[in-house]
């Protein structure tokens, strides 16, 4: 009983901290945007009179697109025009429960995972997740019945099909190399040593898949370079037909899928939740100073480091979304397919022939 | 399975509440105008979605070839460390294949999107 209690604090927990972190990265995007282009951004929003730099504004958003109208046109397929919006939320939201957060916390000599879903084909399983959000937009383009969402949904599906094949080619250098499909098992591989100081990070190991993984996730999160299905300023998009709360839960997931992108880089290539030279028993550092901490200290840190290291890589996107400007949709085809593809290809190769080098 | 079953029923919960409550919540106010779908501003042109260029229909049957052919390589991926150099060649005749096959794509002009 107790059991099935820690499981569904633990999975409301890991969803509360994922919305809540999307939430603010939408503010954190307006705040970077207005920096970036010498303006003051989002300020305006108040509690009770108290303005905090604006950090009430993603509740306030939130609030006001509740009592918008909901407006589902009559020309529209109204089934699958409603369960659109459902299908891309869920299967992004889904993913993140299989994100590692910290090591294990011991409380009460009960032994918790800080990881929901810890199951052993991880990498394969938010692959096929990340793949069922195409429906939510080809079933949006295609079921709101006007020309403009059409050709949205049509760009988006052959934009993340195509990447989609350059994600799941990069990743298999990094399963070679830490021979694994479960994450925590990944992450720990990444706790060891290299000559005995370095930390062993994916990065370092896979220069050229960590390259080819953010290529194709970037463009996976649909956004500038890579949002030829949105085209703000070209064809409206896939959720042309929509409002309310509909149109802003695909606003959100593609927020989501950026936060999401950021724990899988995290995870796979930085390390996860590690600290380098910090053991269950405290810091052990390689010119041979020790720290030794209380377990509950060092699972803290660990979960600090997740967070850091998330919120770097989420900067780092919102950096890139505005300092370029869109790929034209030739190109793109032509990134994906005859660069990302051969190069994974030749990552794996090379990857395969210095393994076998160095056994 | 239990947490999986907890996990997508939590979520699914969710994502069916914040579809829904925006019915609640909302107005409902129509007019003629409302009903049309978006045109930039001009009177409605089309009443039906025209055939849709068949380059799509390329790039979906392209990612199921080579979609397939990356699964394949990850049951690879994981034994290779175990298996050391016997498992080199094996792959190296699987990447020969997946390479004649990628390079007649290019070739016949699959991934050219404009002539």
């Amino acid at each position: 009983m107790s059991d099935i209690l820690i499981l569904l604090i633990k999975i409301v927990a890991a969803l509360v901290w994922f919305l809540v972190l999307t939430l603010y990265l939408t503010w954190l995007e307006r705040k970077e945007s207005a920096i970036m282009q010498d303006r003051i951004g989002a300020n305006r929003a108040d509690f009770f009179g108290i303005r905090v730099i604006g950090l009430f504004q993603p509740f306030a958003d939130a609030i006001k697109m509740m009592f918008k109208e909901d407006f589902t046109p009559t020309f529209s397929r109204r089934f699958i025009h409603n369960l659109a919006p459902f299908v891309a939320f869920f299967f992004t939201a889904v993913t993140v429960q299989a994100i590692p957060f910290g090591d294990v916390l011991r409380v009460g000599g009960k032994e918790i995972k800080l990881q929901v879903l810890d199951i052993d084909v991880g990498i394969l399983f938010i692959l096929a997740m990340l793949s069922f959000t195409v429906y939510g937009v080809l079933l949006s383009g295609w079921a709101s019945n006007s020309r403009w969402t059409l050709l949205g949904g049509l760009r988006g599906t052959a934009q993340l099909v195509s990447y989609e094949v350059a994600l799941g080619l990069s990743l298999i250098g990094l399963v070679m190399v830490f021979p694994s499909l479960r994450f925590s098992s990944i992450v720990n591989y990444q706790g060891e040593l290299l000559f005995g100081w370095l930390p062993q990070w994916g990065i370092l190991l896979q220069p050229l898949g960590f390259i080819v993984f953010l290529f194709a996730s970037l463009a996976e999160s649909e956004r500038v370079p890579f949002d030829l299905p949105e085209g703000e300023s070209e064809i409206v998009g896939f959720f042309t037909e929509y409002s309310g709360l509909k149109w802003g839960l695909y606003m959100f997931t593609s927020f989501m899928k950026v936060l999401l992108i950021a724990c899988l880089l995290t995870t796979l290539f930085f390390g996860g939740y590690h600290v380098p030279w910090l053991n269950p028993d405290g810091f052990h550092f390689p010119w041979g100073g020790e720290w030794l901490l209380p377990h509950g200290i060092v699972v803290l840190f660990q979960i600090i480091m997740f967070n850091v290291k998330v919120i770097f890589f989420c900067w780092l996107q919102i950096l890139i979304r505005w300092t370029y400007p869109r790929f034209r949709y030739d190109q793109l085809m032509d990134f994906g397919w005859k660069f990302l593809v051969p190069l994974s290809v030749i990552n794996i190769v090379a990857t395969a022939i210095v393994m076998t080098l160095l056994k | 399975m239990t947490e999986l079953f907890l996990v997508f029923l939590i979520n699914g919960l969710l994502g069916v509440v914040l579809v829904v409550v925006n019915k609640i919540t909302g107005p409902k106010r129509t007019n003629p105008i409302k009903e049309t779908p978006y045109e930039c501003g001009s009177p409605y042109l089309q009443d039906r979605i025209y055939p849709i260029p068949i380059k799509y229909y390329m790039v979906a049957f392209l990612f199921l070839v080579f979609d397939v052919e990356v699964v394949f390589f990850y049951p690879w991926a994981l034994i290779f460390k175990k298996i050391g150099s016997p498992a080199l060649i094996f792959m190296f005749a699987y990447i020969a294949i997946l390479g004649i096959g990628f390079v007649y794509a290019w070739k016949k002009g699959a991934f050219q999107w404009e002539k």
